[in-house]
């Protein structure tokens, strides 16, 4: 089965849509949603709907931090992001914010294991930077593959049977097989805020049976997906960074 | 891990195991035969058992990854491939005959057999790199050649691929190889730089002609260290007889900086496709290696071998096209081999690695016995290469960089095109017939190359002047 990941959608209606079609187009059959629907971007209400629509149809989806931040102002986050969550709080209504404080923090399926920010400790949201961080997700988990993002930049760790990591930066549409022998961490780049300095949509696709993951890129209309931004009031550099990816 | 379930006669996904025809320290190999296959096949086995070398199961899990997605004659086909979760192995054709491991008794070859042997290999690197794959552990049992001449490139186990992760990155503490072959910058970690193959393809072009390995076959850290600073004995030392030119190539090949060896394999080929055409530097004179005041200074003062930036395989190659320019130096007009240099001129500016072959058709009569000498008696075929290289005077290549050649031909685009094929040229530089009454009549040399050719093709005409109907002198070869 062809999984489509997404990953970090943060409320950016056109990247999304973009990512859709083009995995559609690519013959994915589950989508896989993992987290920050929600903050930075002006269609929270949209992307929350659709997401809403796809678990009903079978998509796995998990919580990130945006979301959390959403139902509890515990959540501590920097002035612009804190910004959005404010004014995405006001927009979302009760069974939308609903959907965000139910969702799980990561779901097993199979030998993978989803979740937004890394395996080791998912409610303290920690970036995976290095092979350490990397490491320390695969300890905690048995899974032959792990998908995660919560960076906003491509990566693909992986462990070998004596613990030795190897990091690599993927090439956009170019599969690599997981190898059996050894587990993995998949760390998707952003499809709605990519910061990896290309400013196109990021998401995944993974065949389960010849265990292949492919990094794809969604061009997408950046100038709407800007515009809005400022258009509501949200800070400027929420829009600008989305030419720039980063 | 599951048991081996490999014996003769066992089926495993389809492929009978037959006759064990290799017992490595890494692995077995078998042959195996498939219904709907009729090729000659081979099954490689990972040695996985309790005890064994871990270094073992990492470099297969590279095999698995790299050789289903190589392509071509120089390498060898893949089958498919079976997971650890099961049984692991590779399925690839067997190349019939034997590595070249086989010649050490005959050491040293004649020159120009060594030199024929090495561009072949050569020119498989090329191929290989272009597949974004650095080899890593090019010796001679690692080189087969097919009965239709090319060679084979065989044992991916230690080898990168640009776009996949390289699982050797963090595996060993010290680098894993073949140590009389391997690059100094290997000593350093560096995995990623294709012109490690070239330094290792040196190391065998040196023990090929000379008989010996220019570093000895030390397999200690410590006896791999001493190519860091001291440079081999020059084959001239060893061989009285030994020619300039080749020294020239095999002591670029073995510079301690990458930056100072071939750019690219195809760049290494070409020179030992045209030994007549190598510019001989100081390298090719000398008789003695570096003095010791020198060895020492790079010993101590470590700015042999600074830190780098992340290379990459395809921009490399990019960087370092072998560049053809096809020129009619007889009748051509001096407006069109103007807007030729200076086509040439702004591709060159760009690219401060590539090499450029200038190109002259000599066009032979079909029927008629051409003379070699010329109606004032002067040989034609000197007085153009003259020609050329007056005419690429004014880019100030560097020699090392700048060939000239009059191919003679009946059809001077088939030549012009078999040149491009034969020497991997990347990218053409042509100038177009003007629109006249011979361009009609004889057909275009620069449309012809320009839709055949498997290269790049730029296809240049003078500047446009108005009421400008064309000249009809701007033809020839190179039209």
């Amino acid at each position: 089965m062809l999984l489509a990941v997404f990953s970090d959608i943060h409320g950016n209606r056109q990247a999304f849509e973009a990512c859709l079609k083009v995995a559609r187009a690519k013959g994915a059959e589950r989508f896989v949603l993992l987290g920050d629907f929600v903050g930075y971007g002006a269609d929270p209400e949209w992307v929350v709907d659709t997401a809403m629509e796809l678990v009903a149809q079978g998509a796995i989806a998990v919580r990130g931090n945006h979301d959390q931040a959403v139902n509890s102002s515990a959540e501590t986050m920097n002035a612009e992001a804190q910004v959005a969550i404010e004014w995405t709080r006001g927009r979302l209504d009760t069974s939308q914010r609903r959907f965000l404080s139910d969702l799980p923090m990561l779901v097993e399926d199979s030998d993978r294991l989803f979740v937004h920010s890394e395996a080791s400790s998912p409610q303290r949201w920690h970036y995976v930077r290095s092979t350490v961080d990397a490491a320390k997700s695969l300890i905690a988990t048995p899974a032959h593959v792990t998908f995660c993002g919560h960076i906003h930049r491509p990566a693909l760790y992986s462990m070998s049977v004596t613990a030795k990591m190897t990091s690599f930066t993927p090439k956009t549409d170019v599969p690599v097989q997981l190898l059996r022998g050894r587990q993995w961490l998949a760390v998707m780049g952003s499809v709605g805020q990519p910061r990896d300095g290309d400013p196109s949509a990021a998401f995944v696709l993974f065949d389960t049976e010849s265990c292949q993951i492919t990094y794809c890129r969604a061009p997408y209309d950046i100038a709407t997906a800007a515009g809005r931004i400022r258009d509501n009031g949200l800070p400027h550099w929420l829009a600008d960074r989305l030419s720039q990816g980063r | 891990m599951p048991k081996s379930l490999v014996k003769s006669g066992a089926v495993i996904d389809g492929y009978t195991i037959g006759e064990c025809v290799h017992a490595g320290g890494m692995a077995t190999l078998w042959t195996v035969t498939h219904p709907g296959l009729d090729v000659p096949l081979l099954m490689k086995i990972p040695r996985v058992s309790e005890g064994e070398d871990p270094a073992a199961i990492v470099s297969f899990e590279m095999e698995m990854m790299i050789l289903p997605r190589l392509a071509g004659p120089h390498v060898p086909t893949c089958f498919g491939t079976g997971d650890f979760a099961h049984q692991a192995y590779v399925v690839i054709e067997r190349i019939s005959g034997t590595t070249l491991y086989k010649r050490l008794p005959d050491l040293p070859l004649p020159y120009d057999e060594a030199r024929q042997l090495v561009a072949r290999i050569a020119t498989a690197l090329a191929d290989l790199h272009r597949q974004n794959v650095i080899h890593h552990d090019i010796k001679p049992s690692s080189i087969m050649f097919r009965e239709s001449g090319e060679a084979v490139l065989i044992d991916y186990g230690l080898s990168h691929h640009n776009h996949l992760p390289d699982l050797l990155q963090e595996e060993f503490r010290l680098p894993y190889g073949t140590a009389p072959y391997m690059a100094p910058e290997r000593l350093s970690g560096v995995r990623d730089d294709p012109r490690s193959d070239l330094f290792s393809l040196g190391v065998l072009l040196y023990f090929f002609t000379t008989g010996e390995r220019p570093f000895g076959e030390g397999e200690t850290l410590r006896a791999m260290r001493r190519r860091l600073w001291r440079d081999p004995h020059p084959p001239r030392s060893l061989r009285a007889d030994y020619p300039p030119w080749l020294q020239e190539i095999v002591l670029r090949c073995l510079e301690i900086e990458p930056v100072w060896r071939y750019p690219t394999a195809s760049q290494l080929a070409f020179d030992l496709a045209h030994p007549d055409q190598v510019k001989l530097t100081k390298r090719a004179e000398r008789l003695k290696r570096d003095p010791l005041s020198v060895a020492w200074r790079r010993r101590f003062n470590l700015g042999v071998m600074a830190p780098r930036a992340k290379s990459d395989v395809a921009a490399q190659i990019a960087s370092s096209p072998i560049l053809a320019v096809a020129l009619d130096t007889v009748e051509g007009a001096a407006e069109l081999n103007e807007a030729l240099r200076v086509t040439t001129e702004r591709i060159l500016a760009t690219l401060p690695s590539a090499r450029l072959a200038c190109v002259n058709v000599l066009k032979l009569n079909r029927i008629a016995i051409d003379r070699t000498l010329d109606e004032q008696g002067s040989n034609k075929h000197i007085d153009r290469l003259v020609a050329l290289r007056h005419w690429a005077t004014p880019l100030k290549l560097d020699e090392s960089r700048l060939s000239v050649h009059v191919l003679e031909a009946v059809d001077p685009a088939a030549a012009l095109l078999e040149f491009a094929e034969v020497n991997q040229v990347d990218h053409v530089i042509i100038g177009a017939r003007q629109s006249s009454f011979r361009r009609t009549l004889l057909g275009s040399v620069s449309a012809k190359v320009a839709s055949e050719a498997s290269c790049t093709v730029t296809v240049v005409r003078p500047p446009r002047m108005a009421g400008d109907v064309g000249d009809a002198g701007a033809e020839e070869a190179a039209g």
